[in-house]
């Protein structure tokens, strides 16, 4: 099946895709001056300056640390609690369970301008404004019905008979859940883990209502580079490039969870 | 394959539901209080009725906003589904170009929504930009700040490279899920490559395919941070989708009333029809693929 037509339509496709990724690296390796003077292919003026910038200046780099610190108490907490409830939508009929089900991806539905004050309110109320544990408990509203949807999917792809094997075998459900049906969905846990840590690492808006210094994300420390003069988009470019890094770490630490499949055959 | 009736399961549902709860249902009553109310200040709102929903619901730009957004969001499924199909059966199954493909696919869907746009407004300019620099070189005047169409096309190609990843690495997944044992019979059958899409690669990716579907359908609709940064919503109102009214709403006149009566309005659109999405594609794998 793998013609060369498809391997070249692949490849024309990846290429276009990076057509954009480096044009902000590009951008990312000049001063501002010369990014809104000339056109180049190749940076003729390299200069690191931007890169540097950040690495020294805390208000920058902390801005990454914070991001990664509520996006990872998130990626956890959300697919964590996601588990066990996929598991009982995939397996088993529950009075409501069809409604819970799509109740839950109806929260990903709402316009999320307006709800910003209300949701500062809560926060507030419970004293979390600025903290990392706000942002990542917030950013469960949209990440744990999606994690839970696409669990789901992978589960109900694994036969029945694989639990109620184990289960004859006199495996408890901890047991048969974390030796036998855990690795059999790595690729679902694999796509999941990646999904919740995007979404989280890019929402912008929450993120930015429920932090004022300690906890600002780094998307929100970019919006800082707008000043009198203009924007600094060299160094908004290199903010770009750093913020792809961590979400490329992952995937590259997941990719053979996703990569591996159907593990069927090796139980 | 029918599924045992259980309810102790609801044990192992309970942590989700207390947690989206938490953040979902006081947020939404407070929204749902803003748009039947007048508020002035603290403590100094009255009670409107159904004033607000019918302002919006008579608001001609809400209109134009909405049927712009059916069409932008129509075309981001028609695109970006087949094409993230084809693109997951071209992939490698193994060996290291895997590694290589998932990593370059994420790219694009790692850098914040903003930035992106920001990214793009120098992508697209003709004089200092590859893209616009390029099409110039070529001939092809193009200017998304005074063309409504080349801005279309634009947000389009923006749109399109960077969520067809996500409708990629969701099909791939699903691809990968397929026993291999599937493929030996249909290689015993002489099944062709059509056939063995059409019942095999297909119906297995129903699950995969849906949440594909119903995520760029949800997000697509309340598109607001690139279009907002890339053309503000113009040139004139050409790319004024009801999330950026919405916010011109809110935060513009201060008017929490018609802003609350609007989200409500605008979150049941997007529920209606992810509703009849699900409904439509649970039941399309029902029928004929199995």
């Amino acid at each position: 099946m793998k013609t060369g037509l498809a391997r070249f339509a692949l490849a024309f496709y990846l290429v276009v895709l990076m057509l954009p990724i480096y044009w902000m690296v590009n951008m990312s390796l000049r001063d501002n001056a010369d990014i809104l003077s000339t056109f180049v292919l190749f940076p003729e003026k390299l200069t690191f300056d931007n890169y540097i910038k950040i690495f020294t200046d805390p208000s920058w780099y902390s801005g990454y640390i914070n991001s990664m610190i509520y996006v990872t108490i998130n990626m956890v907490l959300s697919v964590s609690v996601a588990l066990p409830a996929a598991y009982a939508f995939s397996r088993y009929r529950f009075i409501g369970d069809k409604h819970v089900f799509f109740w839950l991806l109806t929260n990903r539905m709402a316009p999320p301008a307006v709800f910003a004050l209300p949701f500062f309110q809560l926060y507030q109320t419970l004293g979390l404004i600025d903290t990392h544990i706000a942002v990542a408990l917030a950013h469960t509203l949209f990440n744990v019905p999606l994690a839970v949807w696409v669990l789901e999917g992978f589960m109900s792809g694994i036969p029945r008979e694989i639990d109620e094997t184990a289960y004859l075998d006199g495996y408890s459900f901890p047991r048969f859940f974390f030796k036998i049906f855990m690795p059999l969905i790595k690729t679902g846990i694999g796509v999941t883990a990646f999904f919740t840590f995007m979404f989280s690492w890019v929402e912008l808006l929450m993120a930015r209502t429920l932090t004022t210094t300690e906890a600002k994300p780094i998307a929100a420390v970019m919006t800082r580079t707008v000043s009198a003069t203009g924007l600094d988009w060299g160094l908004l470019a290199a903010a770009g490039v750093l913020t792809i890094v961590p979400g490329a770490l992952v995937i590259y630490f997941v990719r053979n969870y996703m990569a591996k499949g159907f593990a069927l055959g090796r139980v | 394959m029918h599924k045992p009736t259980n309810n102790g399961a609801w044990l192992l549902v309970v942590p989700v539901v207390l947690l989206v709860a938490f953040n979902a249902i006081l947020p939404l009553m407070a929204v749902v209080n803003y748009s039947v109310q007048d508020i002035f200040g603290p403590g100094q709102a009255y009670w409107v009725g159904t004033e607000w929903y019918r302002e919006v619901l008579g608001d001609k730009r809400l209109h134009e906003a909405l049927w712009r957004q059916f069409l932008f969001s129509g075309m981001v499924l028609l695109i970006e589904i087949p094409l993230g199909v084809l693109i997951a059966l071209a992939m490698p199954r193994k060996g290291w170009a895997v590694s290589l493909v998932l990593v370059v696919l994420a790219l694009p869907l790692l850098i914040p929504w903003n930035v992106i746009g920001t990214i793009w407004i120098i992508f697209t300019r003709p004089d200092i930009g590859l893209m616009g620099y390029s099409l110039n070189s070529l001939g092809i005047a193009f200017d998304h700040t005074a063309s409504p169409l080349d801005a279309w096309i634009t947000l389009m190609l923006m749109e399109v490279w960077h969520w067809t990843p996500l409708v990629v690495l969701l099909a791939y997944a699903g691809l990968k899920a397929i026993p291999e044992a599937y493929y030996q019979a249909a290689a015993i059958d002489g099944a062709s490559a059509w056939k063995v899409f059409r019942y095999i690669q297909l119906p297995k990716m129903r699950g995969v395919l849906t949440i594909a579907v119903l995520l760029r359908f949800m997000d697509s609709f309340l598109i607001y941070a690139e279009p907002f940064v890339l053309t503000g919503g113009g040139p004139g109102n050409a790319t004024t989708f009801p999330s950026i009214y919405l916010v011109k709403v809110a935060l513009g006149q201060f008017d929490l009333g018609p802003a609350g009566a609007f989200s409500v309005i605008y979150f049941l659109i997007v529920l209606l029809f992810s509703w009849l999405f699900y409904q439509v594609l649970q039941n399309v794998g029902r029928g004929g693929a199995r």
